[in-house]
């Protein structure tokens, strides 16, 4: 066992030594790193309306690997995902994206974003929106029928996004994601309001994109999306309550349902 | 800024435009259906006609050009698909260049519209040669497009973006020197005349059409026409944030 521990940190010692050289090496020991991490997050502090939403919050985000970002509504979980993809304004603290500060430009040819809320053109067709962001994106054409199939929309292709039901054009929003290629997706609770077969086969296109060495953050306010991914990271009131594999996290609560685990948790916290 | 996504985001603008035939519609044949009923207006006094005749036609893409960017402008504010745009490879100014491009293309097909029904049926006439006229129409188009976009930062609602037209054209018109020549206003109302863009835009069309003079005056017209544009881009540019609070 040693020795396969030992390499996983030697990699993310030297994954984390080479974006910045001059940081002291106890730094490193704390993280919660398994393997080379994509998203390392430090003292990370965020105030929206005055108020301060994430304070002081340290986490990392596994290369090749699905984790999922969990807390209740209001947690900071769409806050955290902004400032990772850098559209919010950060107050203080560090974000290293795939090595570069979280909003450097060249990131955003490498990272895929799906908002909360679906942004796409309602006026458009389906296809028109997706070829518009592959545009940008400079994605081969063929991407656009690729992703259509992983969210299941071929059919409703030509369909204008504003006449379809509010998970169809989650879909799309998620296509648009996933359109580029990108080698880190951070998914806003991609799979909320999907029915249950559609929710198991987005998984199953998350946990195979994981399998190709994408890197995937996936939000969630319902907690038994839990066990499909690799590592948890779990939120509460802006502040990271647990991170950990699901059977960790179980077996840190002692408890086997991961609803309960989390509520187990989350108390803990509260006392 | 990349010409390959300034591009894709002016034949997205214009796809957007194209799924909505009734607003085609609106903005092709109103200027028609008002040049047709100017013509009826002054039917006994044509040299009224032949006088507003021509500004009107270059000031209409302008009025319809400020609505329709501030609208198209704030819905993608308000939708979050501004938000999503400023999370991919896409310079500010792409966005702004591919509105503009979008826009005069369709300002260029509602002047050409308008100008043939004007000159070719109602005989209309104009000193300069009417091809001025309508690149005139153009420019101030692009002028409507970057003080909409502008001014879509200011509205929370498409309410309030609506009310920027009575609140921010409509002094300008009166004031532009269409209907009371600047020359016999009282003197600070010259004075606020001389500080608003439509005066320029104004005067370059009456020099075009009425005149069909080119001189030095005309060239100012101009420069002062395209200087605002510029002018309000970059505040419109500055006004979109890739991170927000
Ligand atoms: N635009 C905003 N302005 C001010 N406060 C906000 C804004 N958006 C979210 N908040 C606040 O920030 C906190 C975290 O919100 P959010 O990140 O959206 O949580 P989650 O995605 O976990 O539901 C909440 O308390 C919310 O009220
Ligand atoms: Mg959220």
């Amino acid at each position: 066992m040693g020795k396969g521990v030992r390499t996983l940190r030697n990699r993310a010692c030297i994954h984390w030594t080479s974006l910045r050289a001059v940081e002291p090496p106890e730094m490193i020991d704390y993280r919660p790193m398994s393997a080379a991490a994509s998203i390392v997050v430090e003292s990370l502090r965020i105030r929206r309306g005055g108020v301060v939403v994430l304070d002081d919050l340290a986490l990392s985000v596994a290369s090749g690997k699905v984790t999922g970002l969990l807390g209740p509504s209001g947690s900071g979980k769409t806050t955290l995902m902004r400032a990772i993809v850098g559209v919010q304004i950060v107050e203080s603290g560090t974000i290293t994206v795939l090595g570069e500060p979280a909003g450097t430009p060249s990131l955003r040819w490498k990272v895929g974003y799906m908002t909360q809320n679906p942004a796409v053109y309602g006026d458009l067709t389906v296809r028109e929106n997706l070829r518009y962001f592959g545009h940008i994106l400079d994605a081969p054409p063929t991407n656009v029928e690729e992703v259509l199939e992983t969210v299941d929309m071929t059919s409703f292709g030509d369909r204008v996004v504003n006449r379809l039901s509010g998970g169809q054009r989650a879909r799309v929003s998620l296509a648009t994601a996933l359109i580029g290629s990108p080698e880190l997706l951070v998914l806003d609770e991609p799979t909320v309001g999907l029915d249950p077969v559609l929710r198991r086969d987005l998984w199953k296109a998350f946990n195979e994109l994981a399998a190709q060495g994408k890197t995937l953050l996936v939000s969630s306010h319902v907690m038994d999306e839990a066990d499909h991914c690799d590592d948890l990271l779990l939120l509460r009131d802006g502040k990271l309550v647990t991170t950990g594999t699901p059977a960790e996290v179980r077996a840190q609560s002692g408890k086997q349902d991961l609803d309960e685990a989390f509520l187990v948790l989350i108390n803990e916290e509260v006392e | 800024m990349s010409f390959r996504a300034t591009f894709a985001t002016a034949l997205r603008v214009l796809k957007q435009l194209r799924r909505d035939p009734r607003t085609i519609a609106l903005l092709l044949l109103v200027p028609v259906v008002l040049i047709v009923l100017l013509d009826q207006l002054f039917h006994d006094r044509r040299q009224v006609f032949q006088q507003i005749g021509g500004p009107l036609l270059g000031m209409f893409p302008l009025i319809a050009m400020f609505l329709v960017t501030s609208i198209t402008m704030l819905r993608e504010r308000v939708s979050g698909t501004l938000e999503r745009l400023m999370a991919l490879p896409l310079a500010k100014l792409d966005v702004l260049a591919g509105y503009a491009i979008a826009f005069a293309i369709v300002a260029a097909v509602q002047a050409t519209l308008v100008s043939i029904v004007a000159f070719g049926f109602l005989g209309l006439h104009t000193q300069g040669p009417s091809w001025a006229v309508v690149l005139l129409a153009i420019s101030n188009a692009v002028l409507g497009m970057s003080l909409g976009l502008f001014v879509s930062a200011f509205a929370r609602t498409e309410f309030q973006a609506i009310q920027f037209m009575p609140a921010f054209i409509f002094p300008q018109i009166l004031l532009c020197g269409l209907f009371t020549p600047r020359a016999q206003m009282a003197g600070w109302l010259r004075g606020v005349s001389d500080a608003l863009p439509f005066t320029y835009a104004y005067d370059a069309l009456h020099r075009a059409t009425a005149l069909g003079t080119f001189d030095g005056r005309f060239t100012l017209d101009l420069t002062v026409t395209v200087g605002v544009t510029v002018l309000a881009l970059a505040l419109g540019a500055s006004t979109l944030r890739r991170r927000t609070g």
